[in-house]
């Protein structure tokens, strides 16, 4: 497996250890075997049932303050001289504790015995499902955790249907500004300290505590200290209510009328795994989606919000031809043509290409094929480093910078001064950018005035759109599918959420269409035709198909490493 | 009198001219019982502390033999903790701070002995937060015996270290529950840790072993030393063996703490022989007798004791015998209520204490506390509804045994016991 398989927290009650023994435990009157010391709310979950929790949550410390996972426990019972005391059946006998016991804090043992469903059990969730929400200020209509609140879910389930409250409700502070990207409403808190053992454990930032006691309890941030932290919106995520929504969500949208989609995050080269959250054609939230072997339950603020470009006025939206302000648009049909034409006297020499890491493998592939196809020698992408900060955040900002290298795509930018010395010499006429802005990566817009043919496609205006001949409007990593292989080697799938703007097209399609233009048909009509050349192709994909790669990747392993640039 | 005290722990306490330096606790033969102890092997002391039977005088009456035996010094390789609980918070209970500011050199010796016992080398005194004046004498008396070579390095030439150190509560309840206190010392929030695992004596303070003992057990432990733990078990009655502090308040003529040898008198000797009687000749109606958390016995009901019936005043004073009867011994705080008194007012007045000092961890305690309190203020300010006698035992039954600490039952158990035992009184509110 991966190197950051699951290492990243400091608890994975979820995961119990390798080779962990089996112990018998009587689980609802049924005997099962499940792994010794996992916690009964984890033991229940592997029986297709559910515990209804709070403030248990498998990657944070216990801290058993919710009480909603009580039951009633039972020990076997003993012989005088201390063995097991056998019943007819040939399993122990059993001794309920009357006291009912927290099954989060709770590890599975030998013999033991688990009851979910007693009548003491159910009446436990019932009073403290009553007791949570006496003073809660069931705002649902206006609270953004609707539709995906624990309150309204485990209500339905556990709770009464009337309340016996009619005392005044305690009144605590609202619209508390925690951060920056944070809003808390004191309210809606359920005082789980979920987000209190997320920034003290996983982000080392303890920037949160209770304050005030007994039923007057609230949620602060210490004085002068904010929830600011880069990881800070993971505690809305695991905020069970609405007490902490995220700013950049709040009000924009109900839950419900999300459509969700899996694929992954390609802010840097973890490749953190996402839900989009889209509703007609409008992207409104990403969220993390657990997979151990890439971000278990998290991803970084930035990652997480870097969604809004896609939805800007820069967004380049139909095929342009022509020279500077003298650009018009076109039809794809005709653009592909006249590109065709315009470099058909040029020979490979002649021509370089800059691509991106950003592109998916399945782009990569055909940039590839098309550039052998041209007979271009100068090919290459742009890296960009970050600072990584040993949680998420990679110190490679490209997503895809190991799938550039397998394809061959990618020389670490070491011939990115080549070709704007080709440039500037006169000795390369053609350039095609794909997916950057080569002004970025040490073009000036003089170097790109001497081309005779300079083709762009992306999805925003930059300055080499402005400057380029053919500018192809291109599709963000939530509008087409594809692949990504991440740093840690771990092949990873995207998929359409929604569809480009305008005329934007996929550009796995558009690469075999500009294929076609030039050199002629190549029987690929799908992005399944794609991977599927590819995978015949590339020894490292052999095998595989996008289905293969499932929601969760495949991991190429080491031998995914890119070679050392030259 | 058909009764009268025998003071041991309260033994110079009160006398003409005792006082709490540590010259006159010496004049009185102080640290003479540490001194010939120390030349003794700890498991001896250990030994004898078994012996003499001596339950906690905290709350629970837990057997302070075991709870010691629970940790083996020979086998911890993490240093052993202990911590005397001086969070005296209970309502109605008011003997440590009697010890504290009156004697606290025999606390002293009592703690060195139990450090020395149990292979401690660091102690701390909880004190609450509202004993300035008790944590002011203790800082003294704990540098009269530093200077004195009975704390510090090497005690008396014995080879053995040992400190002790005062720190004081911020004012809360819940510091008097022992793994609260431990999360206050470690200067937290004092919220009472989970159990399992935090025990005290495997995970207790800094995550090491720790003996949290209160005050009046930790003087004990010097008395059995004195007198030998066989001896000391004598006293008192099988299995509530000793003596035992009582502090009784309420409608009593002579309120105040008394000493007694456990389960030697009943609680009717208490009131009227100890106790003056109740005020104005008034009939007594009900009493508390272990702290505010103690369920409430009612005086005209029959109680069954070994297959005897009797009635509240014959009850003895002891562990097993107040737990027969349905309630606790507790802090040892006895609170009378009389005739003349509003039952729902006096639980009124429970119930907004622990409404008021609930930490607010856990979800029964934190939301239950306060909606019993607030059902109790609507019902003694003419708002009862014919429901509202129900409504607050279901409440108190939904928080007691589902709560991370005692403070469940302690919150609860008035409840639970003032509405069972005085119904119609309850009941009455909602037709006035």
């Amino acid at each position: 497996m991966s190197a950051i398989k699951h290492e990243m927290n400091s608890f994975n009650h979820d995961v119990p250890a390798d080779e962990t023994k089996l112990v018998n435990v009587n689980y609802n009157g049924k005997w099962i075997q499940v792994p010794a010391g996992l916690n009964v709310v984890e033991v229940t979950k592997r029986q297709g049932d559910f515990m209804p929790h709070y403030c248990y949550h498998p990657k944070l410390s216990i801290s058993g303050n919710c009480r909603m996972c009580l039951f009633e426990m039972g020990m076997p019972k003993r012989n005088p001289d201390k063995s097991v005391m056998m019943g007819e059946d040939g399993k122990p006998e059993l001794m309920w504790i009357p006291k009912p016991i927290i099954g989060c804090a709770t590890p599975v043992s030998e013999g033991m015995g688990i009851r979910t469903e007693s009548p003491l059990a159910k009446e436990c969730r019932k009073s403290v499902m009553e007791f949570l929400l006496i003073n809660h200020p069931l705002d649902c209509p206006i609270c953004d955790q609707a539709g995906e609140c624990k309150l309204q879910e485990y209500s339905s389930e556990y709770g009464a249907g009337e309340s016996r409250f009619v005392e005044e409700k305690v009144k605590k502070p609202k619209n508390v500004d925690l951060g920056e990207r944070i809003v808390l409403d004191d309210e809606r808190c359920v005082l789980c300290a979920r987000c209190i053992r997320f920034s003290k454990e996983m982000v080392k930032d303890d920037v949160l505590g209770f304050v005030d006691r007994g039923s007057h309890s609230k949620l602060a941030a210490h004085p002068g200290k904010r929830l600011d932290n880069a990881y800070s919106l993971n505690t809305v995520d695991i905020c069970p209510v609405g007490a902490l929504t995220s700013k950049d969500f709040r009000f924009k949208m109900r839950v419900w009328f999300l459509k969700e989609t899996n694929s992954i995050c390609t802010t840097c080269g973890t490749g953190c795994n996402v839900v989009i959250g889209e509703r007609n054609n409008v992207i409104h939230r990403l969220t993390p989606r657990h997979n151990e072997a890439v971000n278990s339950m998290w991803m970084c603020d930035y990652g997480r919000l870097n969604f809004h470009y896609m939805f800007l006025e820069d967004r380049l939206q139909l095929p342009q031809v022509g020279k500077g302000r003298a650009k018009f648009p076109a039809d794809w049909k005709a653009a592909f043509q006249q590109f065709g034409e315009s470099i058909a006297g040029y020979k490979g020499e002649q021509i370089a290409m800059v691509a991106s890491a950003r592109m998916t493998n399945e782009e990569l592939y055909l940039a590839k094929k098309w550039a052998d196809e041209l007979g271009v020698k100068q090919i290459d992408v742009v890296p960009r480093k970050a600072e990584g900060d040993g949680f998420l955040r990679s110190e490679d900002a490209n997503p895809n910078s190991r799938g550039a290298s397998l394809l061959g795509v990618s020389q670490n930018g070491s011939k990115l001064k080549e070709i704007v010395e080709g440039v500037r010499s006169g000795s390369l006429k053609v350039l095609i950018a794909l997916h950057e802005d080569v002004c970025e990566a040490g073009f000036t817009e003089e170097d790109l005035d001497k081309l005779d043919v300079l083709l762009a496609s992306g999805i925003l205006k930059n300055r080499t759109t402005a400057k380029a001949d053919f500018v192809f409007p291109g599709c963000a990593f939530a509008e087409k599918r594809g692949s990504m292989v991440n740093v840690h080697g771990r092949l990873q799938r995207l998929n359409r959420a929604i569809q480009g703007p305008g005329k934007a097209m996929e550009d796995w399609e558009m690469l075999c269409r500009l294929r076609e233009a030039t050199s002629g048909g190549n029987g690929l009509h799908t992005i399944e035709d794609v991977f599927r050349s590819m995978a015949a192709d590339v020894k490292m994909f052999e095998g595989l198909s996008l289905s293969k790669i499932g929601d969760l990747g495949v991991d190429l392993g080491s031998e995914s490493e890119p070679p050392i640039a030259g | 009198m058909a009764v009268s005290e025998r003071r041991i722990i309260l033994k110079h306490i009160d006398e003409e001219g005792y006082s709490n330096d540590y010259a006159c606790y010496v004049k009185h033969g102080g640290y003479e019982v540490l001194k010939a102890a120390l030349k003794k092997d700890p498991a001896l002391i250990r030994e004898e502390v078994k012996k003499s039977g001596l339950r906690g005088r905290g709350g629970a009456g837990f057997s302070c033999g075991m709870k010691w035996s629970f940790i083996d010094p020979k086998k911890t390789e993490k240093p052993i903790y202990l911590i005397c609980n001086a969070d005296e918070s209970e309502p109605g209970t008011f003997k440590d701070r009697q010890i504290i500011h009156k004697d606290p050199h025999q606390l002293l010796e009592g703690m060195i002995l139990a450090c020395f016992a149990n292979n401690v080398h660091l102690a701390y005194i909880y004190i609450r937060g509202e004993f300035p004046e008790g944590a002011r004498i203790l800082e003294r008396a704990l540098a009269d015996a530093r200077a004195n070579n009975l704390l510090g390095k090497n005690i008396q030439g014995t080879g053995f270290d040992v400190d002790i150190f005062v720190n004081r509560g911020a004012g809360a309840y819940i510091c008097g529950e022992e793994t609260g206190l431990i999360e206050s010392l470690e200067g937290k929030r004092p919220y009472p840790r989970m159990k399992p695992p935090y025990f005290p004596a495997v995970l207790g303070v800094y995550m090491s072993p720790t003996i949290v003992n209160n005050v009046e057990t930790l003087c004990n432990v010097k008395h059995i030393m004195e007198m030998g733990g066989e001896a000391y078990s004598k006293l008192g009655t099988p299995n509530n063996t000793g003596t035992r502090l009582l502090c009784v308040s309420g409608d009593v003529n002579k309120p105040g703490y008394y000493e007694f040898e456990v389960g030697k008198l009943t609680l009717g000797e208490l009131i009227h022989d100890v106790c003056g009687g109740v005020r104005n000749g008034n009939k007594i109606k009900a009493i508390i007798p272990g702290g505010s958390s103690a369920k409430v016995l009612r005086a005209d009901k029959k109680y069954k004791l070994k297959d005897k019936e009797i009635g509240i005043e014959e009850i003895p004073m002891d562990f097993d015998s107040l737990m027969a009867v349905g309630t606790m011994s507790g802090s040892g705080g006895v609170i009378v209520i009389d005739e003349t008194r509003d039952i729902v007012e006096c639980l009124a007045n429970i119930s907004s204490f622990y409404a008021h000092e609930s930490c607010g961890q856990c979800t029964p305690c934190r939301e239950g506390s306060l909606w019993m309190k607030k059902i109790l203020d609507r019902m003694t300010s003419g708002q009862a509804r014919p429901q509202d006698t129900d409504l607050l035992a279901s409440v108190a039954d939904n928080i007691a045994g589902r709560t991370v600490c005692p403070f469940g039952e302690a919150s609860s158990w008035p409840v639970q016991s003032f509405v069972g035992n005085f119904r119609e009184d309850f009941e009455a509110k909602a037709k006035a």
